[in-house]
Parts: structure tokens; C-alpha cells; sequence
């Protein structure tokens, strides 16, 4: 007996992203279109009045964080809904019963909603090119953000859809939590703009490292240094990592 | 012969405190059916479950062909085949894909040739490229057993397959089930209809209230609890019975009218020289009957007079 079983790592990542092309209107089309509405009204009608962002049109300044916006909610939601789902049609007994380790699910399944979520980030970023001219300074970096960041979010996403026993507690996290962390976290603005409380208050927002890291990748400015950054990024990949190892030790709620 | 699947003192406790399987020990034997009977909520899917991995035990030792199903669980899992009690598919993917993805899953290669194999046998290859929410409760089902014949299993659990399913299928079932198992698998079902074990298996379990309260032979379990009955509906009704025919242990019924005696049916097996016996006696005491008939208990009604004693 082999002690990875690629086989089925490749049926279950494969089942995920076909129910993925099944609902490419939902996953591919929304965001992108939401994405190109902030752009008409941010971009366009109110960058217009706007200042240049440290040389930067505002168009251009808000793209990273659009693309984090929809990166970490899509993320969160894509892995949370794909664990959640056997559990509530109860088609998880054949994964619990096959001869698949813990790991093997995770990789799967948090690969697949990060696939959907870099695919989908590169979509709004083809998006946004069309509409504000764009040049990426950094594209390597741009590429490793992108997908720790996808990485990261999905396995967060995993950990919600484990949890979660409704659709309201999928739902819960990235509306309650993701989302305003996202908007306070500097999609739309540059943290220095910001009083000094606000400014230090906002340190706190573990998505400002992350818009920051990227926006240092695409403009080669950031708020904070890019090792902060980076080292943040894989901070949390660190702690939902831990959190997932945990949680398949104890066999929580998948289990009983 | 080393049993195929070894149950060792299983008892499971769910989170809720509650006692579902207490100190349950089988062996099944390579090759066999083996029917769980037992009333609603008496543990038999506990039991299925705790095997195949979903259900975590609680204390005890549970093997598949020598394969702990904790420490070496991929060795063990991989040998066996669920069709749960609930049908649980995913309704928006075809039938072909599913299957596929079950053998996938159970870390064997793609095997078109095998997939329609299946398939056809379960009369689902005309369907195959159907998405499942299209399908009947029945097709659903074969569904089921065609996702857990995907990986070539030596095992196959059965929970309650024939549920609400229809005579001829019911029939179909039984039958790829006999072909299962003349290709070597080992089945392991459970069921409410008694007559359907009756039909299939070679031995059969009985569990109440979590705990496992026989294990027998069918044969064997039909023969000693089966008692048969010859019932003589007389010409005339007796207040009571002769003395002469006291050595019988007969009992009266229908206002005297019927003359009931109990019997063994494998003591009758061996020998019928005491219905000859009692039949001189009668004529001898001059007791006459118009019509005559015998009973022998079905699996029935020995599971509902096991598990009512236990009450
Ligand atoms: N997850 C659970 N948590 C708590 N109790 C449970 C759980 N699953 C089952 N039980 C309880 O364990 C007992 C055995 O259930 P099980 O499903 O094994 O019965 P069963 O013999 O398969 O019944 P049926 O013939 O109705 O399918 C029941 O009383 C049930 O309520
Ligand atoms: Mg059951």
C-alpha cells in the first residue's frame, strides 16, 4: 500500500473543478463583474476628482486591492462551500470511508478552491487592464502574493466549511469578518492617508499587510516593508495550517 | 479459515452519551452473506459504519483481512464497498462521472472497461451520461451500488438495499448479489424484510439495543428455533384431552375444535415415526379429524420472539 494515494487526490480535485465549470456564471462572472462596477464608479467617476495616489492614477491604485478583495472572499467562500457541501448532502461517507488520509482531502480540496481563486484573480486583473493602464512591477511577486494569498484563504474557507453545521455560518465569517477587514484593510485608500490613531488602528488589520504586499508588487510602493508583508502572509498560512492539523488529529465534526 | 473481517469487543458511545454498539464481537467468513437483522435504532448501522471508517469506536478492535482499521486503514478501506442507507449522491454530476470518481477515490487507476461493466450489470449504462437528479429513487440506489463496485471491493456492505425498492428489482438485487458473491466477495447486508435474509443468507446476526444477541447459522437457526405445528381440525370438538394422548403435549384451540401439537422440525427431520405414533393414537381413541395442516415458524417470527424476550 503506497502512502499517497495520487489517485484519488486527482479525483477529488478534479470533482471540484468541474462542479467549478458547472457554475462558471457564479464563480467567474459575478466577481468580475462586481470588480468592474467598482472600477466604473471608484475608478472612473470618482478617481476623476481624485488626487494622484504617489504618482499612481487612482484607477490604477485601487486594482491590487480589488483583486485582494475578491481574492479573499472568493477564497474563504469557494473552500468553505466545497467541504461544507458532502457534509450536508451526506456524500462526505465516501471520503470518510475510502482509503484517503486527512492530508489528501485538505490538499484536494484547498487546491482546488485556490485554483479557482488564482484563475479568478487573473480574470479580474485581465479585466482591469482593459479599463486603467496597468504595469506590474514586481511579477513574480505579484504571482507568489497571489497565491499564498489563495492558498491561505482557502484553507481558512476549509476550516469555516468544516465548522460550519447551516448555510448561515458559511456565509457568516467572510460577510462579518473578510469583507469590512478588506475595505478597512486599504482597497481603496493608502493607509498614510489616514489620522494617526486610525493609521495605528489599522496596523492591526491583518488584510492591510496583505493589500500592501501586493500593491508594493504591482506599483513597487507599499505602506508597510514587503517582508512584513510576506512574512505575514506566511504567518497565517502558519495558523490556519495549524488549525487544519488540529482539527483532523481530533476528527472534529467530521467524525462521530 | 482466518475471517475476513474481526470484530473484537466493539462498543461505541456517541457525543450524546448514548450506548449504540456494547461489546459487539463477529468474525465474518470470507466468502459468506451475512444478514444484521435488528429493530429500528438497534445499532446495525453504527456497526457498518464504525467498519468502514466513518463512525470512530469507542474501545474494541475491528480488522479486515488482518488489517487494523485505525492503524492501517487505507489497506483495510480499500477493500471494502458502502452502500449506505441513505441515498446521498451528488445530484448535478452524471452517473458515469461519479463512478469514476469513486474508483479514483479508492486509489485505482481509470478503468473505462470496468465502469461499463458495472454499469450494464446494475442497467444503468443507457444512463450513464444522465445527471443524477434526473433519475428515480431506484436508479439512485444502483447509483449507489455501482459507486461501491467501482474499486473491485473483496467486501460489500450492504445497508438496507432493498428499501423502498420494487419487486423486480428487489429480485435484480438479489441476484447480482448471488453473483457477487460467486465471484468471491463477501457481503454483509442488513434488512427489515426477514425474508429477504431468509432468501440470501448463510448466517445471520441479530442485534438489539447495541448489542449483538445471536449469531447463527441460517440452516442451523431455522432448525433449532423452528418449531412446526400439525394442526387437526376435528370432527367433533373435545372438552379436553385424553389422557391416552397426555405423552404428546397437546394443546387444544378453537373451542376444542382443533388439536395442535408442537413439534421439533429437526427432530422430525431425523425421524417422523411420532406423527405415525400420535395418528395410530387418535384412531385408537377413537378421535377423528376432517383436515390437517402444519406450520413452520418463519425467521420472523423467531427475530420477534428473540428480540420481545430481551424486552
Ligand atoms: N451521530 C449520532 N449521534 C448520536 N446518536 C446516534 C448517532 N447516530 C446514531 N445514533 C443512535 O444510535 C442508535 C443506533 O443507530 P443506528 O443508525 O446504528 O441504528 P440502525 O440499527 O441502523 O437502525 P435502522 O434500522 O433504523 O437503520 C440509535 O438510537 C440512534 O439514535
Ligand atoms: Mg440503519
Amino acid at each position: 500500500m503506497s502512502n499517497f494515494n495520487i489517485f484519488a487526490v486527482r479525483a477529488m480535485y478534479h470533482f471540484e473543478m468541474s462542479r467549478f465549470r458547472r457554475t462558471l456564471m457564479q464563480s467567474l462572472i459575478a466577481p468580475v463583474l462586481s470588480t468592474a462596477l467598482y472600477f466604473v464608479v471608484f475608478g472612473a467617476a470618482i478617481g476623476e476628482r481624485m488626487q494622484q495616489m504617489g504618482g499612481i492614477s487612482y484607477g490604477a491604485f485601487i486594482v491590487p486591492g480589488l483583486i485582494m478583495l475578491s481574492l479573499l472572499t472568493q477564497s474563504v467562500s469557494n473552500a468553505a462551500f466545497g467541504i461544507y457541501f458532502p457534509k450536508f448532502t451526506g456524500t462526505i461517507y465516501e471520503l470518510l470511508s475510502a482509503p484517503v488520509s486527512y492530508f489528501e482531502i485538505v490538499l484536494a480540496y484547498v487546491g482546488a478552491a485556490a485554483s479557482k481563486s488564482i484563475i479568478l484573480g487573473l480574470v479580474i486583473l485581465a479585466t482591469a487592464a482593459t479599463i486603467v493602464p496597468l504595469e506590474i512591477e514586481h511579477p513574480l511577486w505579484m504571482m507568489l502574493f497571489l497565491v499564498l494569498t489563495s492558498v491561505t484563504f482557502s484553507l481558512l474557507g476549509f476550516i469555516i466549511g468544516i465548522w460550519a453545521d447551516g448555510f448561515e455560518k458559511l456565509q457568516i465569517i467572510p460577510m462579518l469578518i473578510i469583507t469590512p477587514l478588506t475595505f478597512l484593510g486599504g482597497s481603496f485608500y493608502s493607509i498614510d492617508m489616514l489620522p494617526p490613531l486610525w493609521r495605528t488602528i489599522s496596523l492591526f488589520n491583518p488584510v492591510v499587510y496583505l493589500i500592501s504586499g501586493f500593491r508594493w508588487s504591482f506599483h513597487g510602493t507599499a505602506d508597510v516593508g514587503i517582508s512584513i508583508s510576506l512574512g505575514m502572509t506566511l504567518g497565517f498560512l502558519a495558523v490556519f495550517l495549524a488549525i487544519v492539523a488540529w482539527i483532523f488529529r481530533t476528527g472534529y465534526k467530521l467524525k462521530t | 479459515m482466518q475471517p475476513i473481517i474481526s470484530v473484537a469487543n466493539l462498543s461505541k458511545t456517541y457525543a450524546s452519551g448514548f450506548y449504540a454498539l456494547k461489546n459487539v464481537s463477529l468474525d465474518i467468513r470470507p466468502g459468506e452473506i451475512f444478514a444484521l437483522l435488528g429493530p429500528n435504532g438497534a445499532g446495525k448501522t453504527t456497526l457498518i459504519s464504525t467498519v468502514c471508517g466513518i463512525v470512530t469506536p469507542s474501545s474494541g478492535r475491528v480488522t479486515v483481512d488482518g488489517h487494523d482499521i485505525l492503524d492501517d486503514y487505507r489497506a483495510a478501506r480499500s477493500l471494502i464497498g458502502l452502500v449506505p442507507q441513505e441515498l446521498t449522491t451528488d445530484a448535478f454530476e452524471t452517473v458515469r462521472a461519479t463512478v469514476t470518481f469513486s474508483r479514483g477515490l479508492f486509489g485505482l487507476r481509470a478503468n473505462p472497461a470496468h465502469i461499463e461493466k458495472v454499469l450494464k450489470e446494475l442497467s444503468l449504462w443507457d444512463k450513464k451520461d444522465n445527471t443524477i437528479r434526473t433519475l428515480s429513487g431506484g436508479m439512485k440506489r444502483r447509483v449507489m451500488i455501482a459507486k461501491a463496485l467501482a474499486h473491485e471491493p473483496r467486501i460489500l456492505f450492504l445497508d438496507e438495499p432493498t428499501a423502498g425498492v420494487d419487486v423486480e428489482l428487489r429480485r435484480d438485487m438479489w441476484a447480482l448479489v448471488r453473483a457477487l458473491r460467486a465471484s468471491g466477495v463477501t457481503i454483509i447486508l442488513t434488512t427489515h424484510y426477514i425474508d429477504e435474509a431468509e432468501e440470501m443468507a448463510d448466517r445471520i446476526g441479530v442485534i438489539s439495543k447495541g448489542e449483538l444477541i445471536l449469531v447463527e447459522e441460517k440452516v442451523e437457526l431455522m432448525r433449532k428455533l423452528g418449531k412446526k405445528q400439525l394442526t387437526l381440525h376435528l370432527q367433533q370438538p373435545l372438552d379436553n384431552i385424553p389422557p391416552a394422548l397426555a405423552a404428546y403435549g397437546l394443546t387444544l384451540a378453537d373451542k376444542g375444535n382443533d388439536l395442535i401439537y408442537s413439534y421439533d422440525a429437526r427432530d422430525a427431520e431425523h425421524d417422523s415415526s411420532s406423527i405415525a405414533a400420535l395418528l395410530g393414537d387418535l384412531a385408537a381413541t377413537g378421535i377423528h379429524f376432517k383436515d390437517l395442516q402444519t406450520t413452520q415458524s418463519s425467521l420472523e417470527d423467531i427475530f420477534v420472539t428473540l428480540v420481545s424476550d430481551r424486552k
